[in-house]
C-alpha cells in the first residue's frame, strides 16, 4: 500500500508538469479550434529567453514578467503574421502551418542557444516538500501555479468583457461579430495568452527536464494526450487530465513487469484512447451535440 | 461555448472535391508515363534509386489521401501501416525465403486487416480524437518491434538486412533499374485502381460520407462499414509501399518508422493537395527532395529553412499542388479559345 501511495504521489509530480501543458494546449484550442503542434516550441522559447535574461543579471521573478510580457506579444505577432493570412485556407493547411512554425522555432533556437542542456533555476528550492521524499518543494509550487493559472483563467473567462467576448468568438463568430466582438482580434488574444500561459509552463518545467531545444518533445505529447483525455472544452478537465496521465504512467511502469520507460507511453495512451472509445469527448468535456 | 454543432451548415472539415477534379486528364496522364518510363535511362544509379523512393512514397501518400481526401478521415498513423509492411516483406524474404515479389500482396493483405481492425475503435473517434488515436499508433509501433518477445523474427533494435533483387530473365539492367521499373509497373498498377475506386460505388460512398455523415447514412450508406474500410484500404496500399521500401533500402529497423515518418506523410499529402491523387507524386517529391534543398542551403539552420520553404508554399498554394494544376488548366483552356 505504501508503495501504492508513493508512486501516486510521484505521479501527481510529474503530473504536473503535463497539467500545465494541456492548460496551455486548451486554452488555445478554446480560441482557434486548433491543436497547436508548436505550442511546445514557443514554450521552449520563451523558457530560453527567460534563462538568456538571468544570465544578463536579471533576477528570477523580474525576468518571468518579462517573459510573460515578451511571450504574449510574440503569440499575436505570429497570428497576425503567420496565422491571419491562413484563416480561410483549408484545416490541414493549418496544420502543416504548425509543423513548419515547430521546425523554424526549433532550429532557431538550436542556432541561437546550442543543443547543450542547460541548469535552469527553480524559485521555490528543491528541498523535499513536508518531509515527503517524493514531492520536491518546487513540484508543490508548481502545482500550486498551475491551480492558481487555472483559479486565474476560469476568472477571466466567467466574469470579464474580454473573457465573455472570446468565448462569443469562439463558439459563434458570426453572431459574435453581429454584436460588435472584433473576432479576428479575439483570435490573436487568444494565440497571445496560450503564449504567455505556455512560457509559464516551460518555465515551471525546465528545472525538472533541463533546459534544450528539444526539451518540449516529449512534454508536449503528454500535454496533448492529457487535454484531450479531460476534455478540449475544459481547462479544468485539461489539469485532471494532466495529473491522471502522470499518475497512470507511474503506475503502469510499477505494477505491470516487463514494462521498461520505452513502453510507459504506448500504454498510456493505449489507455486514453480506450477511455476516449467510451466518452469521446473527454472525461469533463461537454458533450457535442450534433443538429441536422 | 454552445456544444451544439451545426451539422449542415458548418463547412466540412476536408474540403469537397468532386470526383472529376481527383484525377488528371488521360492526355497529360500519358505524358507522366512517358517522362517516368524514360527518365531513369539517362541518369546515375544514385538518382535512379532517388526516383525509387519518390514513387514509394508517392505511394504512400496516395493511401493517406484515400482515406483524407476521400473518405475524410485523419491518420497521424500511416507510418505504422507502412512499417508493418516492411516488416512482413522482410521477414518472409529473409526468413521464409519468398520471392521478394510475392512477398507484396501478402504485405498488402495483413495491412489491410490491420487498418480494418484498427478502423473499428477509430469509429468513435473523429477530428482531433482520431488524429490522437492514429499518433499513438505510429508512437507505439517502433517501440513494439523492438521487444524481446519478436527478437527472433525481428532482429530487435539493429532490425533485419534485405537482400536486393537481381532483374530476372537476364535483363541487362542495373539492380537500381530494375528495381525502378518493378516499382513504376506497381504504382501505375495501385493508381488505377485507386482511381477506379473512387468513381464506383465504394468511392462515392466515401465521399458521401466525408461530405455529410448524417445525409449519406439516411442515403442508405453504411457508414461504420464504409469508414473501416476506407481505412483498410489505405493500410493495405501503404503496406505496399511499406514492403517496396524495404527492399530498395535493403534494410528495415524500428527506428526508420517513427512519427517524423507519419508526419511527413501527411505533409506530402498537404503539398499535394488533399483529395487531389496525381499531387501525390508532387508531395512525395517535396518530402523527399526539400529537406535536401534545405540542408544544402545552411547546415546548422536546415530545419527553419524548411519551415520557411513550407510556409512560402502553403501561403501560395493553400490547395496545394492541385491548385497551381487547376490554374494551369485554366490558362490552357483560353490559349485554345483565341
Amino acid at each position: 500500500m505504501e508503495l501504492f501511495t508513493n508512486q501516486v504521489l510521484a505521479g501527481i509530480a510529474t503530473g504536473a508538469i503535463y497539467a500545465c501543458m494541456a492548460l496551455a494546449v486548451v486554452m488555445i484550442y478554446q480560441a482557434i479550434d486548433h491543436l497547436n503542434f508548436a505550442q511546445g516550441e514557443m514554450a521552449m522559447f520563451s523558457t530560453f529567453m527567460s534563462w538568456q535574461m538571468m544570465q544578463w543579471g536579471v533576477p528570477y521573478w523580474g525576468a518571468f514578467i518579462l517573459t510573460l510580457a515578451l511571450s504574449f506579444i510574440g503569440g499575436i505577432a505570429i497570428e497576425r503574421l503567420l496565422f491571419k493570412p491562413l484563416a480561410k485556407a483549408p484545416v490541414l493547411t493549418n496544420v502543416a502551418g504548425f509543423i513548419a512554425l515547430y521546425a523554424i522555432v526549433n532550429s532557431v533556437a538550436g542556432l541561437i542557444w546550442d543543443f547543450t542542456i542547460k541548469q535552469y533555476p527553480t524559485p521555490f528550492g528543491s528541498s523535499p516538500f513536508l518531509g515527503s521524499q517524493l514531492i520536491s518543494t518546487h513540484q508543490a509550487g508548481m502545482i500550486g501555479i498551475t491551480l492558481l493559472m487555472l483559479v486565474l483563467l476560469f476568472v477571466f473567462f466567467r466574469f470579464t468583457r474580454v473573457g465573455l467576448a472570446m468565448r462569443a468568438a469562439a463558439s459563434l463568430p458570426e453572431s459574435a461579430r453581429l454584436v460588435g466582438i472584433n473576432t479576428s482580434w479575439m483570435i490573436a488574444l487568444g494565440w497571445g495568452m496560450a503564449a504567455a500561459i505556455g512560457s509559464v509552463a516551460g518555465m515551471m518545467i525546465a528545472p525538472v527536464v533541463f533546459l534544450e531545444p528539444n526539451m518540449m518533445l516529449g512534454v508536449l505529447i503528454y500535454g496533448f494526450a492529457a487535454a484531450v483525455l479531460g476534455g478540449l472544452t475544459s481547462p479544468f478537465g485539461a489539469v485532471m487530465g494532466g495529473f491522471l496521465v502522470g499518475i497512470f504512467e507511474n503506475l503502469v511502469g510499477t505494477y505491470i513487469p516487463g514494462v521498461g520507460n520505452e513502453l510507459k507511453l504506448p500504454i498510456a495512451l493505449a489507455l486514453i484512447i480506450t477511455v476516449l472509445v467510451v466518452k469521446p469527448a473527454g472525461l469533463f468535456g461537454r458533450p457535442i451535440v450534433k443538429r441536422v | 461555448m454552445s456544444a451544439v454543432e451545426e451539422v449542415v451548415t458548418e463547412a466540412p472539415a476536408v474540403e469537397a472535391v468532386p470526383k472529376r477534379a481527383m484525377t488528371l486528364g488521360v492526355g497529360t496522364s500519358l505524358v507522366v508515363l512517358a517522362a517516368l518510363v524514360l527518365a531513369p535511362l539517362f541518369v546515375k544509379n544514385f538518382i535512379i534509386f532517388q526516383m525509387t523512393m519518390l514513387l514509394i512514397y508517392g505511394l504512400a501518400v496516395l493511401a493517406l489521401n484515400i482515406l483524407t481526401g476521400g473518405s475524410g478521415q485523419f491518420s497521424l498513423g500511416q507510418s505504422a501501416f507502412y512499417a508493418v509492411g516492411a516488416y512482413t516483406s522482410a521477414i518472409l524474404m529473409e526468413h521464409v525465403g519468398m520471392n521478394y515479389a510475392l512477398t507484396l500482396p501478402i504485405a498488402g493483405i495483413i495491412c489491410f486487416g490491420f487498418g480494418f481492425l484498427f478502423g473499428q475503435p477509430a469509429l468513435r473517434l473523429s477530428g482531433v480524437y482520431l488524429a490522437l488515436a492514429t499518433f499513438a499508433l505510429a508512437t507505439a509501433m517502433p517501440q513494439l518491434l523492438k521487444l524481446g518477445y519478436f527478437e527472433h523474427w525481428t532482429g530487435g533494435v539493429q532490425g533485419l538486412v534485405v537482400t536486393k533483387p537481381d532483374a530476372p530473365f537476364g535483363l541487362p539492367m542495373s539492380q537500381d533499374m530494375w528495381l525502378y521499373y518493378f516499382t513504376l509497373a506497381i504504382t501505375i498498377g495501385i493508381y488505377i485502381a485507386s482511381v477506379n475506386l473512387l468513381r464506383s460505388r465504394s468511392g462515392r460512398a466515401f465521399m458521401a460520407i466525408r461530405d455529410n455523415e448524417i445525409a449519406a447514412s439516411a442515403m442508405g450508406v453504411d457508414v461504420a462499414l464504409y469508414k473501416t474500410l476506407a481505412f483498410g484500404v489505405s493500410a493495405g496500399i501503404t503496406g505496399v509501399a511499406g514492403g517496396l521500401g524495404a527492399i530498395a533500402v535493403q534494410f528495415v529497423a524500428p527506428d526508420g518508422y517513427t512519427i517524423t515518418l507519419a508526419i511527413s506523410l501527411f505533409l506530402g499529402m498537404v503539398v499535394g493537395g488533399v483529395g487531389w491523387l496525381p499531387g501525390s507524386i508532387v508531395g512525395s517529391a517535396f518530402i523527399i527532395f526539400v529537406p535536401n534543398i534545405a540542408e544544402g542551403i545552411s547546415k546548422g539552420l536546415s530545419g527553419a529553412v524548411f519551415g520557411v520553404l513550407l510556409f512560402l508554399v502553403i501561403f501560395l498554394v493553400p490547395h496545394g499542388a492541385r491548385q497551381v494544376a487547376i490554374v494551369a488548366q485554366q490558362m490552357l483552356g483560353k490559349l485554345k479559345k483565341n
